[in-house]
């Protein structure tokens, strides 16, 4: 069995395995307090947000600021649905979050097969069509999941609540994910065409929307127990330093498994140089759309596990000012390096939100971001690539496939780390 | 593909684009639903939010300049432009209540007549915090951006990111301008004017007669100072050496560097003018709403970038209308479809226009740069 995996796939996981161990001894023994607890979470969950955007912009090359709006609908839609399930003890939003998403996913699935055989269709008509059919189904899976609920809700019953809330908590963490990979879809259909400029501010234009609608959940969209720009209050704490950890190592795990995929030399060789990479036969709308939707779904998750953090939610944590960090991390630490983004992440949340906070003397907690800035300043002048640059430890490191012999014109796309 | 009428049909639809025309004229035909029964039930209201947008939109013109100036020359979004706003806010604040700047005529030479005395001082005001945000933004430049002007884009916007970060937090600290609301000490007196069929009448303390718009000097003075300060910058880019020597840069760096052109001194000096542009607009953003403080920057800033955006990013006719799009947007939104919603509606009607003229109204297809 251990010989399927390679060494350095032992060696990731095994490190892994040990620093999570070390971290949950530390912590379960009291010698960690609760407060760097919150942080080393903190940094796992922008770990998994930057991995994503640095799918988006550091391998495919699509500068998107849209990476903190997705976050905040994973986040929203996951504390909703535990919410529902913790205080009303009721499993609607599990039931109508889970068959809103799988249906619409069956549609857009189904659409996408279809419509990217038609030639010659524009990409606002193809957003009209999947617009109109994800809304329709939504409104189908409303009425469904009505039905549905008591039966789920008593079958959870069953089991013992603790175990039974740990499930919700999942499924809406997946769930919210999926939804969040939804929305990036359908908006980033008509949005990719644009120029990389002009799409970096339709995306962000994207974030701020989601932070109006947040501000006035409870007004508008009807979401009562959002509270609006008051802040969401008694989400259930169940995001633990396991869940964390476990969800962060499959993430790397996924990405770097679809980066040394085909698809994943795809994605990098749009970002590398877009006509040669048409004129290799590669789909690049494909692509484009491919990369950006894992990125925010990736997004949505670490949304999820970010409300069962603190348990409190605030339409300003999801402000466009606070949606430069994830883009910060990953220039920080490299871009298209998945090794200087989950250091960078964890550097982030250790250095501002721990060592700055507490350190600073008393009175100077305002210099936080006076400092943080010149830090990055300082960071960019001297090294304007990123602290790790594209250095990536072994198990993610970049392996292209061998040449066949006697065939040397079928040779894929070259994907270099970085030119 | 079997060549039945339903399947030509479809063909049709799909090779004139149809379906997304169809989307795009249903949203516009809501919006402009909404306008004309606005003016129909009540057309002064109408009129009256038309002017207090074109106040709005004014100043949003004045700092779309500076973001649609430097992304011409060096490709970069400044973001720390909204925070020179914001500091040629403070700058004009303390030139108020500590120098007392705007009282400088009348001290100097006693015998000027109150009117002229009082314009003398407010143009000094705004000229002390243009001057000082074009040194601010020529600091900014030289120590923040030049140094990254071969790294990849990426690193210099989040240096710029980094410089806005830092003014912010700068000002906000105690000893700078302090985290709170400052209540702004105009210069100038507010005279509202009613305007009606009978007349304009100045108000003064008495309700407005029925059936009038208002508009207040300081409506007047935002438009007028505006309009003055863009035809200046048309002048500059247009007539001036400099101006030739910007637009060259623009065009081509290096090629503009084979010609003898300064490239650098340019560049700063395009910082320096955008700045000042956002200086004045910072005073009469304060002058108007009379509440200053050290995040007033982003949202005027990055509704002003978005108001270049949509103009068509590096094109200055593009970022006057685009601005005067983004005022009229945001109050009328404000006023008839709903308040707390304005910003969400502004951006959409970013993201659509994009959708239909990918480089904005007046913006030029890319072109490839090497």
């Amino acid at each position: 069995m251990l010989n399927k995996f390679s060494k350095s796939t032992l060696w990731f996981l095994g490190s892994a395995f040990a620093v999570y161990l070390v971290l949950q001894i530390l912590v379960s023994a009291g010698i960690l307090s609760q407060f760097w607890n919150t942080i080393i979470r903190l940094g796992a969950v922008m770990a998994i947000v930057s991995i994503g955007l640095n799918l988006i912009y550091g391998f495919n090359g699509q500068f998107s600021l849209g990476q903190w709006g997705f976050y905040a609908i994973g986040a929203y839609a996951a504390a909703d649905v535990t919410y529902r399930w913790d205080v009303n003890k009721s499993a609607d939003g599990l039931v109508v979050l889970a068959l809103a998403t799988s249906l619409s996913g069956i549609a857009i699935l189904w659409l996408h097969a279809r419509l990217s055989k038609v030639r010659g269709l524009d990409p606002l008509s193809a957003f009209t069509l999947y617009l109109t059919s994800t809304i329709l189904l939504s409104a189908l899976a409303v009425q469904i999941g009505i039905a549905v609920t008591p039966v789920v809700t008593g079958a959870l019953n069953l089991l013992p609540a603790a175990a039974a809330m740990q499930i919700v908590f999942i499924l809406a963490v997946l769930f919210s994910a999926i939804l969040a990979a939804e929305i990036s879809y359908l908006f980033g259909l008509p949005i990719l065409s644009l120029g990389s400029d002009y799409f970096g501010i339709a995306t962000l234009g994207f974030t701020i929307i989601v932070k109006i609608l947040l501000d006035n959940s409870d007004t508008l969209l009807g979401f009562v127990e959002m509270k609006g720009a008051r802040g969401m209050v008694g989400i259930p704490k169940v995001t633990s330093l396991f869940w964390v950890f476990i969800f962060l190592v499959l993430v790397v795990a996924l990405v770097r498994n679809l980066l040394r995929s085909s698809y994943g030399r795809a994605i990098i060789s749009v970002r590398e140089d877009e006509i040669a990479a048409k004129a290799m036969g590669i789909d690049i709308a494909e692509y484009k759309i491919m990369a950006f939707v894992i990125g925010s779904f990736l997004a949505g998750l670490a949304g999820g596990l970010y409300a069962h953090i603190n348990g409190f939610l605030h339409p300003d944590t999801f402000n466009f000012i606070k949606s430069f960090d994830p883009m910060i991390i990953i220039v920080f630490g490299g871009l298209g390096s998945i090794t200087g983004t989950v250091f960078a992440s964890f550097a982030w949340a250790l250095i501002l939100e721990g060592v700055l906070r507490l350190w600073l003397p008393q009175g100077f907690e305002t210099w936080r971001f006076v400092v943080y800035p010149l830090l990055l300043l300082v960071t960019m002048l001297l090294r304007p690539a990123g602290i790790f640059g594209n250095y990536e430890i072994p198990f993610l490191r970049q392996v292209l496939p061998k040449l066949r012999k006697n065939q040397p014109s079928e040779a894929e796309p070259v994907a270099e780390v970085r030119p | 593909m079997n060549t039945s009428p339903a399947s030509s049909f479809l063909q049709k639809i799909i090779e004139r684009r149809w379906l997304g025309k169809v989307f795009l004229l249903l949203v516009t035909l809501l919006a402009a639903w909404q306008l004309v029964s606005a003016l129909q039930t009540n057309p002064l209201l109408f009129l009256q939010q038309i002017v207090n947008g074109l106040q709005l939109g004014f100043v949003y013109a004045l700092i779309a300049l500076g973001y649609t100036m430097v992304y011409g020359i060096v490709r970069l979004i400044n973001f720390a432009h909204g925070d020179v706003f914001m500091i040629g806010a403070f700058v004009s604040f303390y030139s108020v209540t500590r120098f007392q700047a705007h009282l400088w005529p009348k001290a100097l030479l006693p015998g000027l007549p109150d009117g002229v005395a009082i314009a003398i001082g407010a143009i000094i005001v705004i000229v002390i915090s243009m001057i000082s945000c074009a040194l601010l933004a020529i600091i900014i430049e030289r120590i923040a951006y030049k140094p990254l002007r071969n790294a990849p884009r990426i690193s210099a916007l989040i240096t710029a990111i980094g410089v806005s970060f830092f003014l912010e937090y700068f000002a906000a600290l105690q000893f700078v301008f302090t985290p709170n609301f400052i209540t702004y000490k105009r210069p100038i007196e507010v005279v509202t004017w009613a305007i009606s069929a009978n007349g304009i009448v100045p108000l003064r303390g008495n309700a407005p007669p029925e059936g009038s718009i208002l508009f207040s000097n300081i409506a007047l003075i935002i438009i007028l100072t505006s309009i003055a300060l863009l035809l200046g910058l048309q002048f500059i880019v247009r007539q001036t050496r400099i101006g030739k020597a910007m637009r060259a840069v623009a065009y081509d760096k290096q090629t503009a560097r084979l010609m003898g052109i300064n490239a650098d001194g340019i560049i700063s000096t395009t910082f320096a003018i955008g700045a000042a542009l956002a200086g004045a607009g910072g005073m009469l953003y304060a002058i108007a709403f009379s509440q200053i403080f050290f995040w007033m920057g982003i949202l005027p800033g990055l509704k002003s970038f978005v108001a270049a955006v949509l103009g068509g990013i590096g094109s200055i006719p593009g970022a006057f209308v685009g601005a005067l799009i983004m005022g009229q947007a945001e109050v009328l939104s404000a006023a008839y479809i709903s308040t707390p919603l304005r910003d969400a509606i502004a951006f959409s009607i970013l993201i659509i226009v994009l959708l239909v003229r990918p480089t904005g109204i007046f913006g030029e297809p890319e072109r490839e740069k090497a």
